[in-house]
């Protein structure tokens, strides 16, 4: 993906701090990352066309320029079942602060991972990979490395987990394909060296992963603050 | 100068040099020392001049624009005026006089210096301090801190302000060590003069204003004395950490980093010491690891570290073998060893009897040989020696770690001589517990005058153990 592309995406959300998930999951689609299919609504008479195309089971989520915490405020439902449940979580979702549009995803599962970027101002672009989803600050388990990463990297990063068996298939699961992890981590990386100089942080929270697949369910791409010239960082 | 340890293509600071050229920095033969008073006796600049007037293989000259007479010596009224060319001026003159200072050592053809004087970013006037280094930038002129001790090379050259009796100096030998702070650089000394571990260098960098980690680092990677590098590091500067592991990857002698600011609190601490950002430590971390550089987590491992460090070069996975006298100290080194994530493997029945086998008579019958062995208290040289023969040979093992107790009636002085020649021939590496005490101090000798790194204590022996592991990246 062409450096000047990123910079378009990030300078078009620059005024709310961070990149809307539609936009962030398109960026990283076009890096090579495995995102759920998702249509963006913004009027109910779209609903249907939607998820008839996607089919049910589906997640909702809010996109707002106020709300960067999705879940905190309510903001995401998951295991909808119908379009008149669809309509009434757009109800919903529509009088909440900075409503822009509903995003319809088709519903993902696996293991829960984070993997996440930095850029740090000593060591320059930093990679995470760790246990994912809402508890991730409560487990704290955790691998760091400089970007860029190579397979044996993310082979490192996978071992330096304290849930690196959870991964391998613990108690009859079945084991995270871990051609793609790697696949996905090494995508990841080449992306975050890419923007590195226009970016602040990256969540990919939660990555599900499968016995196929992983999947970035939800993104957050946290851009530098306002004074900083985007693309000005060396 | 032989570039082991030139940055990678990372980021790197555009003013920077390729190599600066330390030799008449580190290694003069001529030095000034400018800001003596002849008021103030113990001024730190008449401490500096005469500890190296008396004890050091340099010609020393003093220096103050108002000349006169120090100790019996001349002093000079200006650099200009020394009767031949310095290799390294000492500068010790107020903040406010350094512009001027240096840039009368850059005219008169000076080597380099070490500015000792504070009253720059840690007060701050990063101003003053920035134009001390574009001056001494544009004139290709290396010197260290500002607000530092400066330079200690063992029989060589020591511009600290400490008078030479309160000065604890360990003998000469592979580690060099580069520190922030010039109060943690004494102390490091006084620790590595207690454990026997030899110095090959100490630089204290203060404000690091032109002279930073990186720069030392090319340095002493080429620098045929020293064999190991230590750092203790504050915090480093934007893209220069990344450029500054990339570097140490390079570096074919093992680097040990010291940490401060780990904590928020230590943090706060930092910024009121030489003005420092610290950075967020679990990435510092992180990637001190991913590039092989070990990371010491206080300055006890900092020591046991450089010990092991300086014996063994080799990276081991951790498979140990022990050795001892005492059921209570192999149990107790196991204990440390599965906590430090190292592997004690068992000896199956055909290796135990092998062992056995050669064990005195007296203690045959009485000796646990899994692992860890046991060998009583009735153990003779011999049976160490046979002991550790056996395990030294063993390819499941990569390291013997021996507890030794010389209490035993049985056990003499020369063993650790013995002992150490005998892993040398072969190739195991051997970490020795002796307790120290001085009537034991010809054991722990025969160890260390054979390269076998000594510790005082079971968990320091493990520690070495974990160095030597973790010098491999991972």
């Amino acid at each position: 993906m062409l450096k000047t592309e990123i910079k378009t995406v990030l300078e078009a959300n620059r005024t709310r701090g961070w990149v809307s998930e539609p936009d962030a999951k398109r960026l990283l689609s076009a890096a090579g990352l495995a995102v759920p299919r998702f249509v963006a609504v913004t009027d109910p008479g779209q609903i249907e066309p939607a998820a008839d195309d996607l089919g049910f089971p589906l997640a909702a989520k809010v996109v707002s320029t106020r709300i960067v915490h999705k879940s905190d405020v309510g903001g995401v439902c998951t295991g909808i079942g119908s379009t008149r449940e669809l309509t009434a979580v757009f109800e919903t979702f529509s009088r909440m602060d900075g409503f822009e549009a509903m995003l319809i995803e088709e519903m993902v599962s696996g293991l829960e991972l984070i993997i996440g970027a930095k850029i740090d101002d000593q060591f320059g672009p930093v990679i995470l990979l760790g246990v994912g989803g809402t508890g991730v600050e409560i487990y704290q388990d955790v691998s760091l490395r400089m970007a860029p990463l190579g397979p044996e990297d993310v082979d490192a990063m996978i071992k330096g987990l304290k849930a690196a068996r959870l991964l391998s298939g613990y108690r009859g699961r079945q084991a995270v394909n871990r051609d793609e992890l790697i696949r996905t981590l090494v995508c990841f990386s080449k992306f975050v060296m890419a923007a590195a100089d226009m970016i602040e942080s990256i969540d990919l929270n939660p990555v599900m992963c499968s016995a196929k697949k992983c999947v970035v369910a939800d993104a957050r791409i946290m851009l530098p603050p306002a004074d900083v010239e985007i693309g000005g960082r060396t | 100068m032989q570039n082991t340890c030139a940055p990678s293509n990372g980021p790197s600071m555009e003013s920077r040099p390729s190599a600066w050229d330390f030799k008449r920095l580190f290694q003069p033969k001529t030095v000034a020392v400018i800001g003596v008073s002849l008021k103030r006796e113990r001024h730190p600049a008449n401490v500096i001049f005469n500890k190296i007037h008396l004890r050091y293989p340099v010609d020393v000259f003093a220096v103050n624009p108002g000349g006169g007479d120090l100790f019996g010596q001349k002093v000079y009224t200006g650099i200009q005026d020394l009767p031949q060319p310095v290799d390294l001026a000492i500068i010790a003159v107020r903040a406010e006089y350094t512009l001027d200072t240096l840039k009368d050592c850059i005219d008169a053809g000076v080597g380099g210096a070490t500015i000792i004087s504070g009253g720059f970013a840690e007060i701050g006037r990063l101003d003053l301090q920035n134009q001390l280094a574009d001056l001494a930038r544009q004139n290709g002129f290396p010197f260290i801190g500002p607000n530092c001790l400066g330079i200690y090379v063992p029989g060589r050259i020591d511009t600290f302000f400490i008078p030479s009796e309160r000065m604890v100096r360990p003998e000469p030998g592979k580690v060099a060590l580069v520190s922030q702070s010039g109060g943690i650089l004494v102390d490091q000394m006084t620790k590595f003069a207690e454990q026997g571990v030899g110095f090959s260098m100490g630089v204290s960098i203060g404000n690091k204003a032109l002279v930073r980690e990186l720069d030392l680092l090319e340095y002493l990677a080429a620098d045929p004395d020293t064999g190991v590098i230590a750092f203790y590091i504050e915090g480093f500067a934007r893209g220069e950490g990344r450029d500054f592991v990339q570097a140490a990857r390079q570096c074919t002698k093992p680097v040990i980093v010291l940490k401060a600011g780990k904590t928020s609190e230590g943090m706060r601490a930092v910024s009121s010491h030489t003005a420092s950002m610290a950075g967020d430590y679990a990435v510092f971390s992180a990637a001190l690891a991913q590039h092989g550089i070990v990371e010491a987590a206080n300055e006890i491992e900092l020591v046991s570290f450089c010990e092991a460090l300086s014996c063994y070069r080799e990276a081991i996975d951790g498979r140990v073998g022990i050795i001892s006298s005492s059921g209570g100290h192999g149990a107790l080194a196991v204990d440390i060893c599965s906590r430090r994530g190292l592997s004690i493997p068992a000896f199956n029945q055909q290796q135990q009897a092998r062992i056995r086998a050669d064990l005195s008579l007296s203690v045959q019958p009485i000796a646990s040989l899994t692992n860890p062995i046991d060998l009583t208290g009735s153990a003779t040289d011999g049976d160490f020696m046979a002991a550790a023969e056996h395990l030294s040979r063993l390819p499941e093992l990569d390291c013997i770690v021996l507890l030794l107790l010389p209490y035993s009636p049985e056990i003499t002085s020369d063993l650790g001589a013995r002992l150490s020649r005998l892993c040398r021939r072969n190739n195991k590496a051997l970490i020795a517990y002796v307790p120290h005490v001085e009537r034991y101090r010809m054991l722990i000798e025969g160890f260390e005058f054979n390269g076998v790194p000594v510790s005082p204590s079971i968990k320091g022996a493990v520690l070495m153990v974990e160095a030597i592991k973790r010098s491999k990246p991972c």
